[in-house]
This record gives structure tokens, sequence and C-alpha cells, in this order.
């Protein structure tokens, strides 16, 4: 603590501002742009695999090896991959086995998309 | 929006309970005022980062809840002993089953374990606080604000009223309008925070500050349940976080996460809340199974039996924990196979949980019990949790399940297992480690008539909701005047008084004995029997825990330590020691945020952004926050030392 107080962290700064634009980006992409759904969604992956990145090497030490005895980060890292594939692919399974409604064709999913707004009026 | 309309009127019981919140609050305020104790509550309890401390707060809280919980629940009981009585109208009872469940999970069962966890675990393993005391007092004060702004919901604003379980497009924008819904969402996102740190700290302070010497699997098993405990709220707790910041933008913003139109999938909801809401029951179940794990082995006076079978028990229970949730919903529809699937990785869970109920049995097998009220409890626990376990596997049979689902079945075998384990283990923790906490036990023979009233009480009221179920009567009913349910209803709202009179004698006691205890003289308070560090404090705990941490190598080290004549006082190798300063900021750090928090459930935005600048601007002054505490001096430890032990 004692160390670090006259440095400027600098890393940290730029982090946070590459945070907030690529948020604001992604926000405006979803909200305000008229791209293509399919390019929408591209962007925003892209977009969520950067910004995990900066968290990552900005602010999460994944760059330090081993703390005491292990590597920590990675460690941890590797628990958080389970977890979030026993989310996305146990939704999946549940969420999708046995329903008969048509999600199958995706051809015709962006129009159906749209269609549906219209007659909501939402 | 004026005063009138923001008020719930209409009902004479909430004019009541208006009534007497305001003569309470006045109360409060007068006798603060009255006897100067505003300083002292600033200085002792608001701004306190000690680990005990922030463990009572919790326990009062906790106890707090259990009233409300348990008023709601007498209110219930007694519209369905009576349901021609017009007690409660539909809405009025849709309210209550509502706050009643959201409260005695979240509000009143996980702070009840904290804060037993926040006395007793850094006592556990020779630690002198928290890994971040700072970090701590923000989690109370987040469980906190989150607790009040919830409980506030039945007069300001109308409670939220689509169960605890808020599923979707029930509890969407469309058809649960106003800010009810948005009670439950930001009561549980602001006090979900509190917990997830509460899951991260407690898991470093296990891992990082053990007393030298002490391996993982030297643990006390109290501890142990702890840290699998905090592995489950890091994995689960960031899903209900999503999940419910999902809703709210829903609700608040129009979005079509959960709605029915637009695409959206309100079943998701159920998916996601149920991915959270399994873990969850394994959050307020493993720590207890630990506590029952402390008492039986103090009050057998033996090494608990199957040590490491019982940690890797609930290291297994805690994997498949996250491996079971779909059978929260076996009649939503999905297909056999995922159905089938659920089903037998529910009915495994139900192995590692009967290798527990074996080891328990295998360490009183020819012991000398001695039936203290802690004991009392624990011994209550197991015949009682087995019938919860067991209408458990039954359920977890998909098949059958869609008899059972939503039926009183369903609510019987949850009070099997949220009562006889969470709610016994809370009492027996409170009762077993009181002494430490208080420097006097609780009365036992008061104790006595509490543990009868309640577990009576408790079998009285819901092993008949087990026909209930079986008879036809679904949950969430108000009105039940159907011939063949009404006996057995009657009696179950016999047994629910009876547990209430119980409860009722629990308070009392805690009076009693303040006034008429015996304090306690050694720190050893259950006639010497302690077996684990926290029994070799003085008591009552001076507020840097151990003046000297001793060196650990063994399971119980306390029962060797006494053999040989060591203390936690090792007067030659007393060094200063370094304490955290006590602060006023995370308890203003989230009023602020609680205040964001009631902007948001009236979709007053400006109000919102008020109080989440407020926030920000206290997250920023932490960041710049160099007090890195102070030193105890060797003189002052020495004299406290010598004073508590009577050297
Ligand atoms: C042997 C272990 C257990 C098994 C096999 C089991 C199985 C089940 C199943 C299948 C259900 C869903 C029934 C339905 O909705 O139709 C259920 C509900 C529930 N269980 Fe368990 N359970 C077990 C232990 C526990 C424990 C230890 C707790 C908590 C301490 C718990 C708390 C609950 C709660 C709160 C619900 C109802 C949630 C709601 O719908 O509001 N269960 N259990
Ligand atoms: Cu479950």
């Amino acid at each position: 603590m004692a160390n670090s107080k006259k440095r400027i962290p600098t890393n940290h700064i730029v982090g946070f501002l590459l945070s907030l634009v690529m948020t604001i980006v992604a926000a405006w992409a979803a909200l305000q742009s008229d791209l293509p759904v399919m390019w929408i969604i591209i962007g925003i992956m892209a977009l969520a695999v950067l910004q995990a990145g900066v968290q990552l090497f900005m602010f999460m030490h994944v760059t330090e090896s081993a703390s005491g005895n292990g590597h920590v980060p990675w460690n941890m890292m590797f628990h958080g991959f389970a977890l979030a594939a026993i989310v996305v692919a146990g939704s999946l399974f549940t969420m999708s086995f046995g329903f008969s409604h048509d999600h199958g064709d995706n051809g015709g999913n962006e129009q159906h998309h749209e269609q549906h707004q219209e007659e909501s009026g939402y | 929006m004026n005063i009138k309309a923001l008020l719930v009127d209409g009902d004479p019981l909430i004019y009541g309970a208006m009534v007497s919140i305001g003569l309470v609050t006045v109360a409060i305020l007068f006798l603060l005022t009255y006897f100067k104790k505003w300083g002292w509550l600033w200085r002792e309890w608001l701004t306190t980062v000690d680990h005990k401390k922030i463990g009572i707060m919790y326990i009062l809280s906790a106890l707090v809840m259990l009233f409300r919980g348990g008023m709601d629940a007498m209110m219930m009981r007694v519209q369905l002993a009576f349901p021609d009585l017009g007690f409660l109208d539909s809405q009025h009872y849709n309210e209550i089953f509502t706050t009643h469940g959201t409260i005695m999970i979240i509000f009143m069962a996980m702070p009840f374990l904290i804060g037993l966890m926040n006395i007793i675990v850094p006592l556990q393993i020779g630690a002198r606080d928290f890994a971040f005391p700072y970090l701590n007092a923000l989690s109370f004060w987040a469980f906190f604000m989150g607790a009040m702004l919830f409980n506030i919901s039945f007069v300001i604003g109308g409670s939220p009223d689509a169960g605890w379980t808020s599923y979707t497009p029930l509890s969407g924008a469309a058809m649960s309008p106003g800010p009810g819904q948005n009670f439950y969402l930001m009561g549980l996102q602001l006090s979900g925070i509190g917990t997830l740190a509460t899951g991260i700290n407690l898991m470093v302070t296990i891992l990082k500050m053990r007393a030298p010497g002490m391996k993982l699997f030297h643990m006390p098993i109290f501890t142990w349940s702890t840290l699998v405990t905090s592995f489950i709220i890091v994995f689960a707790f960031p899903i209900l976080t999503i999940a419910l910041a999902l809703l709210t933008i829903d609700r608040i913003f129009g979005s079509q996460f959960f709605t029915l139109t637009g695409e959206g999938l309100p079943m998701m909801w159920a998916n996601l809340f149920w991915m959270w809401g399994h873990p969850e029951v394994y959050i307020v179940i493993l720590p207890a199974f630990g506590i029952f794990s402390e008492v039986i082995a103090t009050f057998a006076k033996k090494r608990l039996f199957g040590y490491s079978a019982m940690v890797w028990s609930m290291i297994i229970i805690a994997l498949l924990s996250f491996l079971v949730w779909v059978h929260h919903f076996f009649t939503m529809g999905a297909g056999a196979f995922v159905n089938s699937v659920f089903s037998v990785s529910t009915m495994l869970i139900a192995v590692p949980t009967g290798v527990k109920i074996f080891n328990w049995l295998a360490t009183l097998y020819k012991s000398k019990i001695e039936f203290s009220v802690a004991m009392l409890w624990a011994l209550a626990f197991i015949p009682s949790f087995i019938l919860g376990g067991v209408t458990g596997v039954m359920l977890g049979m998909a098949a059958a399940d869609f008899q059972f689902h939503n039926s009183y079945f369903l609510i019987a075998h949850f009070h099997y297992v949220l009562i006889a384990g969470t709610v016994f283990a809370c009492f027996a923790g409170l009762v077993y480690w009181y002494p430490k906490m208080f420097g006097h036990k609780m009365n036992e023979r008061i104790g006595k008539w509490a543990f009868w009233f309640f577990v009576i009480g408790f079998h009285v009221c819901f092993f008949p909701q087990y026909f209930l179920g079986l008879d036809g009567m679904p949950r969430r009913l108000f009105i039940t005047n159907v011939v063949e349910w009404l006996p057995l209803n009657v009696i179950s709202t016999v047994g629910a008084f009876g547990m209430g009179i119980g409860f009722a004698i629990f308070v009392y006691n805690v009076y009693y004995s303040y006034r008429h205890s015996e304090r306690e003289t050694t720190g050893d308070s259950w006639n010497g029997n302690g077996r684990t560090l926290e029994w070799a404090t003085t008591t009552p705990v001076p507020y840097y825990n151990f003046a000297t941490v001793p060196h650990v190598d063994e399971i119980d080290p306390y029962v060797r330590m006494k053999k040989e004549g060591k203390t936690t006082f090792d007067e030659p190798n007393v060094k200063p020691i370094h304490m955290p300063s006590y602060t006023g900021r995370p308890f203003i750090m989230m009023a602020f945020l609680g205040l964001a928090s009631f902007g948001l459930v009236f979709e007053w935005i400006w109000l919102a952004i008020v109080g989440l600048i407020g926030g920000i601007i206290f997250m920023i002054l932490r960041t710049y926050d160099y007090d890195e505490g102070y030193y105890v001096s060797v003189e002052e430890i020495k004299r406290t030392e010598r004073k508590a032990r009577g050297l």
C-alpha cells in the first residue's frame, strides 16, 4: 500500500477508460445503430471478449504467476469457466430439449423477430 | 406523488402495524436521547469493524426478522384455520406469503448463520479479524439496508406479491405494476452484494489467516462448513445478481428478457432463479451441519466421528448442489430425458447427506451425552431432518413430483429441512456460543421450555401438512374451506402457535439471562469440554482475540493445550498487535446505496442518481484511504490478559 502511493496508476486509468468506451459502443450498437442484427451480435460478442481481456490484464493480476502456493488467478479462472459452462450448457439443455416451439430455423428468425415487435406495438 | 398515495391503506391490520412501527421508532429515538446513547451507538456499533460486534448485529437483525417472518406465518395460519372469518383478503394473503418466504430465507436464515460465522470462524482458526474488516462492515450494512428496504414495503408502496420465487411473467411490469416487485428486486440485490462480499471475505480469511501449522484438514468442522459455503456463495450469487438485474431492467426500463411479448423467455427466470436457488438452500444448510457437528462432539465429549468423511461429503454436496436445480420445475415442460437426468442427480445428494447422518450417530454411539439445551436442539435435528430428507427424495422422482409439486407436501418438505435443519442449528449455535458473545450463558431451564414448545409445535404444525398435500391442498391458496382439509389445518395452526410461544420464551430467556445468569469466569464455558480454539480465548473475548496465536498441528487442538497447560497468553512472546481502525464510511456508503435503491423502487430516477453518486463518492474516498490501523501495545495486552485470567 505504502509504496504505491506516489505512482500514478496509468494502467488502471487507461483500462477504466477503455472499458467505458467499449460499454458505450456496445450500448450504442444495440440501441441506436441500424446495423443488421447479426452484425450487432457479432460486434457485441467481440467487445465482450475485449472487455474481459481488459479486466483480466489491467485489473485482475492474471499476469502475476503465483502467489504463495500455486497459480491462484488461473485456478480461480478455471472454476469460473466451469461455472459458466454449467450455466450456459445447463440452460440450453433444460430450456430447449423436449420443447417443440420453432426456434430451429435460423433463416426466418430475424424477420420473425421484427414482425413480432410490430404486432405487439412495443 | 404525495404521501397519501405512497402509504398503503384500507386495512386495519396495516394501520395497526403503522401505528406500532411509529411508536417503536419514537420510543427508540427517545430512549437513545434520554440515556444519551447516540455517541455510544455511533462509536461502538455503527462504525465498528470488529467481526464479533458485526456478528452480534447480524444475529440481532436476524432475530428481529424471525419475529417479522413469524408474524406473517401466524397470520397465514389463522386465515387457513378459519377461512370463513375473512381475516385476510387474497391480495393481503399473497403479499404475506411472499414476504414471509423472502424474509425467512434471505433476511433471517442467511444473516443468522453469517452472524455466527462472523463471531466464531476467526476465533476457531486463531485469526484476529476477517481478512478485510472494512469490507465486512460494508457487507453487514448492505444486508441491513436491503432488509430495511424490503421491510418497509408493507406500509409504503405495497409489498411484493408474486411469491419468494418471483416467477415471471407474473412478476413482470405488465402483470405486477407498481413498486411491490421492485422492493423485492432491490432489497435482494442490495443484500446480495453484501452476501457475495462476505463469501469472498470468509474464503480469504480461512485460506490465508489460519494459525501457524493449521492445515486445512486440521480446521474445526464449522470452519470447514463455512469455507465450503463461501465457495457456493461466490459461485451462486452472481447468477442471482444477474437475474435480478435483468428483471429490474425489464420492469423499470422496458426491456424484454422475461416478458411474454417481444421474444422474452419467462421460463428463463425460473431457470436462473433455481440455478442460484438450489445452491442457496445448501448455503443455509451446510453451516447448520457444521454447528451440529460442533455441538454433538462437545456434548458427546468425543472427537467427531469420521472427520474427513464429514468434510468430503460437504464438498460433494456443494458440487452436486449446482447440478440439480431443474427439480424445482419438473412440471415446466422439459422432456423426459432432461427430467430424468436431474432426478438422478437430485437423489445422489441424499448419499453424502446420509453419510453425515451416520457419522453423527456414530459420534453419539456409546458416548456420555450431556443433555444441555444446545445438545437437545442437535438431537432433535437428526430425526426431524431425516423426515425432510426422505420426502425430498420422494419429490426428486420426477414422475411423482407431478403430483407433489406445489402442494402442501412440498411445503412440509422444505419446512422440515429448513426449520429442523437451519433454524434448530441457529438456536443450537446461539445457545452454544452465547457465553463467548455475551459473557454469560442462557438459562438452561427456560431454554428447555422454549425447546419443547418449539419442537413439539413444529411437528404438530408441519407433519399434518404432508397429508394435506396428499389430499390435494395446493400451496399459496387462501380459501381453504374444503371439509376434508379443515381438521388438519386447525391442528397445524395450533402447532404454529406452539412454535410462536417457544420463540417468545427464547427471547424472554435473553432478557432473563442478561439479568440473572452467572457471569462466566473461564473461557471454556461448557464444563471444560471445549475442543477448538474459540474456547481457548478468555470470556469476554478481548478485541484482539488472541494475545499469542498457538501453533496448531491437529484436529481439536485445545484438548491437548489444556492437558499441557498452554494458553493463548504466552507472556514472554507477546508482541504488538496490528488492528484495523473503526470507520463510519461503510455505514454511510450503504445508506447512500440504500437511498438509490429506494429511488429505483419508485422509479424516481433522480433520487437513484443522487444515491448512486453518493455511493460512488464514498468508493472514491476509499481508494484514497491510507489509514493502516494501529498497534496495540504489549503493556496493554498484558494488562488485559492478566485481568481476564486473574493472574
Ligand atoms: C436429500 C436432500 C433433498 C432433496 C432430495 C430435495 C428435493 C427437493 C425437490 C425435488 C424439491 C422441489 C419439489 C417441488 O417443487 O415439487 C424441493 C423443494 C425445496 N427444497 Fe428440497 N431437497 C433436499 C434437501 C433440502 C434442504 C437441505 C433444503 C434447505 C435447507 C431444502 C429446501 C427446499 C426448498 C426451500 C424447496 C421449495 C422451494 C419453493 O418452491 O419455494 N431441500 N426439494
Ligand atoms: Cu432444490
